[in-house]
């Protein structure tokens, strides 16, 4: 089985394999299925080609990037990207983008989204990108396309281009007094373009459609239950797949017996290597041809909770340290020099990602052509997977992402789709895969556990002197200190994981955050300091600075005085272009240690805001999903196997751990666009931190703070979530 | 396998099962009736939540033997003449979802508490909303939508 350790780091993440460009013949079979209209493309934008030296490790993106516009005879505008919809609320965000620039309502913008077929070549959906790269990439599309359809209305009037404007879908010449609709201009003619990527774009305080609260498109198909999710969709002779478990991870099989299986009806079972599986005519035979397998397995020793953090800190990956991710001055000079001093180790335990909709596959052959509809974050990622695993060109391989019931950074991975083709294709007819909430909570991969060391000095009026910083395993992102420190060695420490890991929300700058932003709160408290104060005095970025006084001033900080029952905390920070500074009230019962977060004031900027009610949606549940890490979410396992893959094991956030929930929004619209999936999570955890040592003088350095209980080796929690 | 007759969204459907299945297995795959989503199979997430005679029942942990003796309504039934219900209009006006995989059950369970409950405090609807999960953590719409919806029944809107 899959055992292999995923790479935590979101560059390592972002290593995909190496994009292909759209064949001649995808290019074919793409007009054939759009028929008439504009179609737009475009040779290379610089955006892309700046991109793709940081972002693909050198890797060259394709040289042909086409086809991301359509526009009908009926005025429809098709967009084509291989981003994908899981409940952040792009498919409306980059659709407000592109009517703002192609001057159309929003209504009569389609996105179709990761399809491997229709859309340009995609390397995912991760890292809070889409808005900042695929939004100015469809915007410059669009305001090609509106360029084009300005010329061609200029050449049917036999005018100057620069006579006519744009608006509404239509281009109008007002000395003339006549208009035609972007339908008219194009019907009947199959126009292919190549322009320039230097396109001048709609500045952010003339947006009329962008930055506007437009609702969620096709958000009526999830009030009525209509919107198809990877999990829902049929196709006809579809048979149901099922997949048998080893007890425990890097097990071998000892002893298997399948007979019994074999005799349900309908029942085909699939045995190649390791992978044992089996089709049935549906789901519930499925399921019992799975129980009815007599397997027995050799489960070898592993590495559990306990001795965890020792373990990861004595277990660096091949090849030893990754060398200094950052060094200034001299640390141990200055520590040498401070007046007052802190040291202290962080944890972060393994969470998992828990996608209401489990990861979920439907495949089917035809003709040697393999078509998959399945949830993932990369559907041209998993295309390849598909491809590698079936020894079949990327150009045989279709993948088809309905918007799903979301990912979190956990369905990077094609697993349900391979299992779904592997049996589709012994079965012939197509199959699908659902995991089990129990599958998905173990053969998923978590997000890394980790652990933070840090040492720092500062002198007694406040100052920061000195900040050195150890990550094993947690990641690098966000590693950095935002607050002005002249002496500081700050280093990532890739290490071997005992469980799978990988992508998660805000990853590594969870941990981050909660490490320094937890440090920073000790350092305020040793040098007498109000930790607001303290903060704002060693920090320069302004816009970091507006965030903190926002988010402050709304909360009431200042005023607000902490008691043994209840307690305010503060905390923030920047990553992914986002800034957040993040103000908690927890109150604490004195009898049951119970913690309970009752209020949050998170202040945000992310310069110009596309929606700013997509954009609060986020923020909210960012707060409330960053509940589950900071108080009670860990996965618990020992020799292999996770011990807590239920929902009643694994406590989540539920309606009873809400707290008042205010968001203070700063539209910066002189600035760029830069995403809001993931940041808005990072300040939670060490404002809560913060809150429960001002009202305990307890500082919790281990996340979850408050989990349901001990694991056998540790002592007990202190306090429960 | 056992032949059964459910009263599905007011419709009389005939589905051959093993006694034994699920309701949810049987809406879904055997009805056709996605709209019901699978979470957990274990009765602790509610998104597989509908309505047995007009109360929230988690359709995973419910055989389609014991089902066909009730009325079932699902997601799919709420809807009458091209009109949203109070929760769905709710939930649709204040944007309560996200990835949206859980608002079928979310609704459901609204409706099951707003029919014994014309107008729920918070803390009622906190109660009676404890067992769904909404992993995109939309919990503050939700609420929302739920005070929402028993204006609009206060109102006179259809259930």
């Amino acid at each position: 089985m899959n055992h292999r350790v995923e790479p935590a780091t979101e560059i390592a993440q972002s290593i995909s394999p190496a994009p292909r460009g759209i064949s001649e013949l995808d290019r074919r079979d793409f007009l054939k299925v759009l028929g008439g209209g504009l179609l737009v493309c475009l040779t290379r934008t610089s955006s892309w080609a700046q991109e793709s030296g940081r972002a693909f490790g050198g890797n060259e993106l394709p040289k042909e990037l086409s086809a991301w516009l359509h526009i009908a005879a009926d005025g429809q505008v098709k967009v084509f990207t291989g981003k994908v919809e899981v409940g952040q609320n792009i498919r409306t965000s980059l659709a407000q983008l592109v009517a703002e620039e192609l001057k159309v309502s929003f209504e009569a913008i389609t996105m179709v989204m990761g399809d491997t077929d229709l859309a340009p070549w995609d390397m995912g959906t991760f890292g809070s990108r889409t808005t900042p790269t695929m939004g100015p990439q469809l915007r410059t599309m669009a305001a090609a396309a509106r360029q084009i359809l300005v010329e061609i209305a200029a050449q049917r009037w036999r005018v100057a281009p620069a006579t006519l404007t744009t608006a509404d879908g239509k281009v109008t010449d007002s000395q003339n007094a006549r208009s035609l609709a972007y339908g008219e201009l194009t019907r009947g003619e199959r126009l292919v373009k190549t322009v320039s990527s230097e396109e001048s774009l709609t500045p952010a305080p003339e947006w009329k459609i962008a930055g506007t609260p437009v609702p969620k498109a096709e958000g009526r198909d999830f009030v009525t239950g209509k919107h198809k999710y990877p999990s829902d969709i049929t196709r006809p002779e579809m048979m149901f797949g099922a997949v048998l478990r080893p007890d425990g991870f890097n097990a071998t099989l000892a002893s298997l017996d399948t007979r019994a299986a074999e005799r349900l009806p309908g029942v085909k079972l699939v045995h190649d290597g390791d992978f044992i599986g089996l089709v049935a005519p549906d789901a519930l035979v499925a399921q019992h041809g799975l129980s009815a397998i007599q397997a027995k397995w050799n489960v070898p020793a592993q590495p559990s909770n306990q001795g965890l953090f020792a373990y990861l800190k004595n277990n660096p990956e091949s090849g030893g340290d990754d060398g200094p991710q950052h060094v200034s001055g001299s640390v141990a000079q200055a520590m040498a020099g401070a007046d007052l001093k802190l040291k202290e180790q962080y944890t972060v335990a393994y969470i998992a990602h828990a996608p209401l909709e489990p990861r979920a596959a439907v495949a089917e052959w035809t003709d040697g052509k393999l078509t998959v509809w399945t949830g993932t974050q990369r559907p041209f990622g998993v295309r390849d997977e598909l491809a590698q695993a079936f020894h079949l060109s990327p150009a045989q391989v279709r993948v088809i992402q309905p918007d799903m019931g979301s990912g979190y950074g956990g369905k990077h991975t094609g697993e349900a789709a391979i299992e779904a083709a592997r049996l589709a294709k012994a079965a012939g007819k197509p199959v699908k895969v659902v995991w089990t909430r129990r599958e998905e909570f173990t053969w998923a991969y978590f997000r890394p556990a980790g652990l933070i060391e840090i040492k720092a000095g500062a002198r007694r009026d406040g100052t920061l002197v000195a900040w050195q910083y150890h990550n094993y395993n947690s990641g690098p992102a966000a590693i950095g200190t935002p607050y002005n420190v002249a002496n500081q060695l700050i280093q990532y420490h890739a290490v071997k994981s005992p469980l799978r890991q990988g992508s998660y929300r805000g990853l590594a700058s969870t941990a981050n955050h909660f490490a320094r932003e937890s440090h920073m709160d000790g350092m305020a408290h040793l040098v007498g300091m109000d930790p607001l104060e303290f903060r704002l005095k060693n920090l320069a970025d302004p816009r970091l600075q507006a965030v903190f006084q926002a988010a402050a001033t709304r909360f009431g900080w200042g005023r607000l005085k902490s008691t043994p029952e209840r307690g305010f905390g503060i905390a923030g920070g920047v990553d992914k272009g986002g800034y957040v500074a993040t103000c908690a009230e927890v109150e604490i019962d004195a009898a049951s240690k119970r913690v309970r977060v009752r209020r949050v004031v998170q202040a945000w900027e992310c310069g110009a805001i596309v929606n700013p009610d997509g954009l609060r949606n986020q923020l909210m549940g960012a707060i409330v999903q960053g509940i589950g890490g900071a108080l009670f979410e860990r996965i618990i396992f020992a020799n292999g196997r996770i011990l807590n893959p239920h929902f009643a094991q694994y406590r989540v956030p539920r309606f009873s751990d809400t707290p008042q929930v205010e968001i203070v929004l700063i539209d910066r619209k002189d600035l760029p666009s830069a995403g809001a999936g993931e940041t808005g999570l990072v300040g939670l955890a060490p404002a809560v931190g913060n809150a429960i040592f001002a009202a305990s003088g307890i500082r919790l350095p281990n996340m979850p703070m408050a989990p349901q209980s001990g694991v056998p080796g540790e002592p007990d929690p202190s306090f429960r979530g | 396998m056992g032949d059964f007759v459910l009263n599905v969204n007011g419709a009389h459907l005939r589905v051959s099962s093993p006694a034994e299945e699920t309701l949810l297995s049987v809406l879904r795959n055997r009805l056709n009736l996605t709209g019901t989503k699978y979470g957990c199979g274990e009765g602790q997430c509610g998104a597989c939540t509908v309505l047995l005679d007009g109360r929230a029942t988690r359709s995973c942990l419910v055989s389609v033997e014991s089902a066909a003796k009730t009325k079932i309504v699902t997601i799919e039934g709420l809807e009458q003449n091209g009109k949203l219900s109070a929760v769905q209009q709710a939930f649709l006006d204040e944007g309560a979802f996200q990835c949206g995989y859980c608002t079928s059950g979310m609704i459901l369970g609204a409706t099951s508490l707003l029919h014994e409950q014309q107008n729920p405090t918070e803390k009622q609807i906190v109660e009676a909303m404890e067992g769904h999960i909404c992993r995109c953590g939309t919990y503050p719409r939700i609420i929302e939508a739920v005070k929402r919806a028993s204006h609009l029944l206060a109102e006179g809107a259809s259930r």
